[in-house]
């Protein structure tokens, strides 16, 4: 049911772990769905100099998390933000229809690091951000 | 080449070389229709009611309280439709962690005016049988609670059941595809009318299944043709899939003694290995009421589906009912009715064993799965 590709990130993630203190902590999702992710940023200059991801899912999960961190590792903010469901899927070849929602969460993990990061250096956070943010907290079922 | 180990028994079984060499005649050689009058004809009827016979002697039947059918889900939509339709009242009682076969024919039923209602299973997946006192009314048709929980492995009291139905005058239905062939069943002593058994799940062939129907019991037919299996199930008979599930059941009750010896040793070894060797894995289903093939487990902090993959990268195979792999992305209904939390469910697997489980492949099975639920944990952002 799934693609060599995401095969290969799921048994050999990339940048899987905690960064002690991060620059940018975003955390989506929830054990009770049966998805979690935490996305742990390290930014010099509006660059994503580090990142690592800790996830609590399934295969396709484990593989989006990784191909995320893999997609925006030494990207600027601004290039990071771009990223979006499509290039998730089209790194990992193909995604079930089922899970795709998977790679939303990913993105979306991400946007909430980014979004914590301007809000703990104090940084006005851009609107798009902002509104993309009010949206993941409002989400209530679990793979809309 | 990469070894490959089958820990999914419960799912389906590969047939035993020995019920496809008794198949193989009726493929061509005795392949006529059992309801022609020549002698093509006559051999295959003959071979018919010959393990007709052997279904119903395993269980206690008499030769007309039997008919074949496809398959185990064919039997149960035969059993709670066709008494549905032939008798009066609106109530039917079914066991809350029923098969997806019957729980969605009595869905279905709901939907077009019976009352169906589900009994409540205790934390190891276990019916109550004064539940069932309690529940059934004077409208009450049938009551269907299934011998072996195909998930957790739990054995119903379904004796107790079976007279506390026979008492208050309401049919008795027992899906027991998960344990013909790996428990003694007896349908006179535990007062069954109707029961379920299927031929893939004991190393017979896919596509043969039958339903015992006690006489007596008012049942319509969903399948209406040339009036076949005692105008029950129309339809040519599949012999040679017949005469291998007849072949599977001799096999199964001969070898049954030593089998189930053999196999509940390995699930003990697998369960107390795990508990005592893996942080944060519990057993699901009873401890002691278990069929002996049955194994399955929780791990914290991960996810069932992750387990199963990395686990099929090393050439082992389970199967987990966890959220991410069904297609309506939600747990298993047997484990959240035994009262487990979304996140419990989802971090569950089944590992079934069987005939072809060999002490060498839990030897394997327990080098690998440790590591597997260390490494997933590693990632896991609940890890501790």
């Amino acid at each position: 049911m799934y693609s060599k590709e995401v095969l290969k990130h799921f048994k050999k993630p990339h940048n899987y772990g905690k960064i002690e203190n991060p620059d940018g902590l975003g955390i989506v999702g929830n054990m009770a769905c049966g998805d979690e992710m935490f996305v742990y940023l390290k930014i010099k200059d509006n660059v994503i100099k580090n990142i690592k991801f800790e996830t609590f899912g399934c295969v396709a999960a484990i593989a989006t998390s990784s191909v995320v961190t893999d997609l925006v590792k030494g990207k600027t903010i601004k290039e990071a933000l771009k990223i979006t469901k499509q290039n998730v899927i089209d790194a990992l070849g193909v995604l079930p229809p089922i899970k795709i929602h998977c790679s939303v969460l990913a993105i979306d993990a991400l946007n909430e690091a980014i979004y914590n990061y301007y809000l703990k250096n104090e940084i006005s956070v851009p609107e798009e951000i902002e509104e993309k943010h009010n949206q993941i907290i409002k989400r209530e079922s679990c793979h809309s | 080449m990469k070894q490959k180990i089958y820990f999914d028994y419960a799912a389906t079984t590969p047939i035993d070389p020995r019920v496809v060499k008794a198949m193989e005649p009726f493929f061509n050689k005795k392949f006529g229709n059992a309801s022609s009058l020549h002698c093509f004809g006559n051999d295959t009827k003959k071979v018919l009611e010959k393990n007709r016979k052997i279904i119903a002697d395993a269980i206690n039947a008499k030769e007309d309280e039997i008919i074949f059918t496809s398959s185990a889900t064919e039997s149960n939509n035969i059993a709670l439709k066709g008494v549905a339709f032939a008798n009066k009242g609106k109530h039917i009682l079914i066991s809350s962690v029923e098969h997806d076969c019957v729980l969605n024919s009595a869905k279905w039923l709901k939907g077009r005016g019976y009352d169906v209602e589900f009994l409540p299973v205790d934390q190891y997946g276990m019916v109550d049988p004064k539940e069932v006192e309690k529940k059934i009314r004077k409208d009450t048709i049938l009551v269907s609670v299934m011998h072996v929980n195909n998930e957790v492995g739990t054995i119903e009291p379904i004796k107790e059941i079976g007279s506390i139905c026979r008492k208050n005058n309401v049919y008795f239905h027992t899906d027991a595809a998960q344990s013909f062939g790996k428990l003694q069943i007896d349908v006179v002593s535990m007062n069954i009318d109707l029961l379920t058994v299927s031929s893939q799940k004991i190393y017979g062939p896919k596509g043969a299944a039958a339903l015992f129907i006690r006489d007596g019991v008012k049942i319509e037919p969903l399948l209406h043709g040339g009036g076949q299996e005692m105008n029950m199930r129309s339809s040519t008979e599949n012999i040679p899939a017949i005469v291998g599930f007849g072949k599977a059941t001799e096999l199964c009750l001969k070898e049954m003694k030593e089998e189930n010896k053999r196999l509940s040793k390995l699930r003990d070894r697998i369960i107390k290995t795990l508990l005592k060797e893996v942080k944060d894995c519990y057993l699901n289903g009873h401890p002691k009421e278990r069929v002996s093939n049955n194994v399955n487990v929780r791990f914290s902090f991960i996810e069932g589906e992750s387990i199963l993959f990395m686990l099929d990268s090393f050439g082992i195979a389970i199967s987990t009912a966890s959220a991410c792999s069904s297609p309506k992305l939600e747990p298993s209904h047997v484990l959240s009715a035994m009262g487990l939390k979304h996140e419990e469910a989802h971090g569950s697997i089944r590992i079934s064993l069987g005939r072809m489980t060999k002490d060498k492949d839990v030897d394997y099975l327990l080098s690998v799965l440790p590591n597997v639920v260390e490494k997933l944990r590693l990632i896991s952002p609940h890890k501790k």
